[in-house]
């Protein structure tokens, strides 16, 4: 076994030490100075992003990948955990490490003249290794831990403009509504436990037979995991957190909110994979069931998101209506997926979905940049305070637009590619689903001219002739994401025969990620 | 390579980039026809107001709030209902969740 096999077969594991382990040390080296606490930083998701990288490569051409913390002989009863890494969980860290650079970089300038940035740092650091361990791990009760770091995580990044009073109230309501749906996920995994004496994933899913309390169990992963993902009504707590949290943290949550929509897609795809299409309620197979209970929200989701978007005046509250509408894009996708359970337009539909998980933290990610930008030239979150910066801040224009008509769906850019797949694959369940979700497109992109036009076009106010364009790093971070944007949406068949296909099809054959844990045995 | 198929039907961005290209090239060229009259920072760039002064910028400037009236106010009955659905009150943001538990809890045979 050479170098590369050993890195490759301890990555699993690294992946989750070396940002822990950074984040542990972040107050450390900040003591010495700002500049080597960048670079130690930055360090810390390079290596990070190897290791990533090379087990994205390992995964995607040999298959699920395997890492046991504990006993590594599977037959002998012992407690341990599993990692498992097949294309789906890849696919979700790849995201989250995009995002995680591109926040840091932004931080940078963006965070540099606040206090307390080594507590900021460690906090970005735990987010990330809990995003990580919710992607990557196998075992459901160690999915559980890895959300509740990531909610008390997130709560403190959320509030870390303490001076402002919204942010420590959309901190509070995030982990009112975040304790009580991480409760609800222990009572679902004790449900399981004592059904099956057993918390691998894959395990369970191998011996689950949809009893009464099985039923219970899928309830309330679906809806705690739904309402951690945004989905309307559930949505409330997004716009709060998102609309006061720093705009380089909102980046990271973004992943996070993402890793609970992966949990979605693990509960439904893998842990009740065997049960979908063979359990019958209402006559009607349980796949149907579920899928049509996800659309129904989904669309809820996308209405309500962008009716609300367009009436929003503050700018980074507005994206964040915008984020539950590009979640319930997600969830239409998935929901059709599941719902046409076996038909061609199911995968292209899930497909769609999946590609439209990273076209959304992107094109969502950016305009959350654009605002932080904005807010850090100007100190105003109000579109009714701004008018005419795109005359001094001509790149963050052209980034807004980037963003914008991306997340709209417009042609060429990444959105359109995403959703022309979901359009095509829903219009054939139903042809009306498809066409409110091309008018809710259409709206946003209404949404978001209004911002284009209050904030970067009209007249020049006297209190901005002199405003200056977002510093370097700021503008980097914000080109970087808009030059992916770009590129997936001119060559959007590179991602999806890399990245997108696998990954759906790790979600279709759950068989084989069952049966890389409990073939050993 | 560079299409991508939906099954029932495909999208290819490089040609649509191309179409678009040629457009902008045969628009640039008509436009280059045009006779151009425009004098900076004369009074032909002013906005002319049946000779009235022209208002500050603070006073021009149509808010954001301002903009798709005509929407909001047709759509007030719906807007009025979203508006009270989002109280900002966290023991309503829970009230939801419960009530969503509920319903699938009903629809999946579980009350």
């Amino acid at each position: 076994m050479n170098i590369i096999d050993v890195l490759i077969e301890q990555s699993p594991a690294l992946i989750i030490a070396i940002p822990l382990l950074g984040a542990f040390l972040m107050p450390l080296v900040s003591r010495i100075n700002s500049t080597l606490r960048n670079i130690f930083g930055l360090l810390v998701l390079c290596l990070t992003g190897f290791f990533v990288g090379i087990l994205a490569s390992d995964v995607l051409a040999n298959g699920p990948r395997l890492y046991i913390f504990g006993a590594k002989d599977l037959a002998v009863p012992m407690v341990r955990i599993l990692f498992e890494v097949d294309s789906m969980s890849i696919f979700m860290a790849l995201i989250t490490m995009v995002l995680a650079f591109i926040a840091l970089i932004y931080s940078w300038s963006f965070m540099k003249d606040h206090d307390g940035l080594d507590k900021y740092y460690t906090l970005v650091l735990l987010l990330i290794t809990s995003t990580f361990g919710m992607e990557l791990t196998g075992d459901i009760f160690n999915f559980f831990v890895f959300l509740e770091i990531s909610c008390i995580a997130s709560c403190a990044l959320i509030a870390f403009w303490i001076s402002e009073g919204e942010a420590l109230e959309a901190a509070f309501k995030y982990i009112v509504v975040s304790a009580i749906g991480a409760l609800f996920v222990l009572f679902a995994i004790g449900m399981l436990y004592a059904q099956y004496n057993a918390l691998n994933i894959a395990t369970l899913a191998n011996v689950l037979k949809y009893t009464f309390l099985d039923k219970i169990i899928l309830v309330l992963l679906l809806v705690v995991l739904g309402m951690k993902a945004g989905l309307v009504p559930m949505h409330m707590w997004l716009p709060d957190s998102y609309g006061r949290a720093p705009p380089s943290v909102t980046l990271i949550i973004i992943g996070a909110t993402l890793a609970s929509f992966y949990g979605v897609l693990r509960v439904i795809f893998t842990l009740y994979g065997n049960v979908l299409s063979t359990t019958m309620r209402f006559s009607i197979p349980l796949n149907v069931l579920v899928g049509w209970i996800l659309i129904t929200l989904a669309i809820i989701s996308i209405i309500v998101g962008v009716a609300m978007a367009l009436v929003q005046s503050d700018f980074m509250r507005l994206i964040g209506f915008s984020a539950v509408t590009e979640v319930g894009y997600m969830f239409l996708a998935i929901g059709a997926g599941i719902a046409a359970l076996g038909t061609p337009y199911a995968t292209t539909a899930l497909q769609g979905g999946i590609l439209h998980l990273l076209n959304d933290a992107l094109d969502i990610g950016l305009l959350f940049l654009v605002a932080g930008a904005v807010y850090y030239t100007t100190k105003k979150r109000s579109l009714d305070d701004t008018s005419g910066l795109a005359r001094n801040m001509k790149y963050t224009t052209v980034f807004f637009v980037i963003g914008f008509l991306a997340v709209a769906g417009m042609p060429p850019l990444n959105g359109f590619a995403s959703k022309f797949l979901i359009y095509e694959s829903v219009y054939q369940l139903n042809p009306i689903l498809s066409i409110v979700a091309i008018l809710c497109s259409i709206l946003m992109l209404a949404v978001f001219v209004k911002v284009f036009y209050a904030v970067f076009m009209g007249p020049e106010l006297p209190a901005f002739k002199n405003v200056t364009e977002a510093p370097r790093s700021m503008l980097l971070a914000m080109g970087l994401v808009a030059a992916l944007a770009i590129f997936i949406g001119l060559f959007p068949n590179l991602v999806i025969d890399a990245l997108v296909k696998p990954a759906a099809d790790a979600l279709l054959n759950h068989a084989q990620y069952i049966g890389t844990v409990v073939g050993g045995i | 390579m560079f299409s991508l198929e939906s099954g029932s039907g495909f999208w290819n961005p490089i040609l649509w980039v191309l179409i678009f290209f040629i457009a902008f090239l045969l628009f640039y060229g008509i436009r280059g026809f045009g006779k151009s009259t425009y004098k900076k920072d004369t009074d032909q760039t002013k906005a002319f107001l049946s000779g009235n002064q022209e208002p500050s910028a603070e006073v021009m400037h149509v808010k954001a709030s301002n903009l798709y009236w005509g929407f909001t106010t047709s759509m007030k009955t719906v807007y009025t209902e979203l508006r009270k659905m989002h109280t900002g009150n966290a023991s309503d943001y829970v009230l939801w969740f419960v009530i969503i538990l509920a319903c699938l809890f009903l629809i999946m045979g579980v009350m």
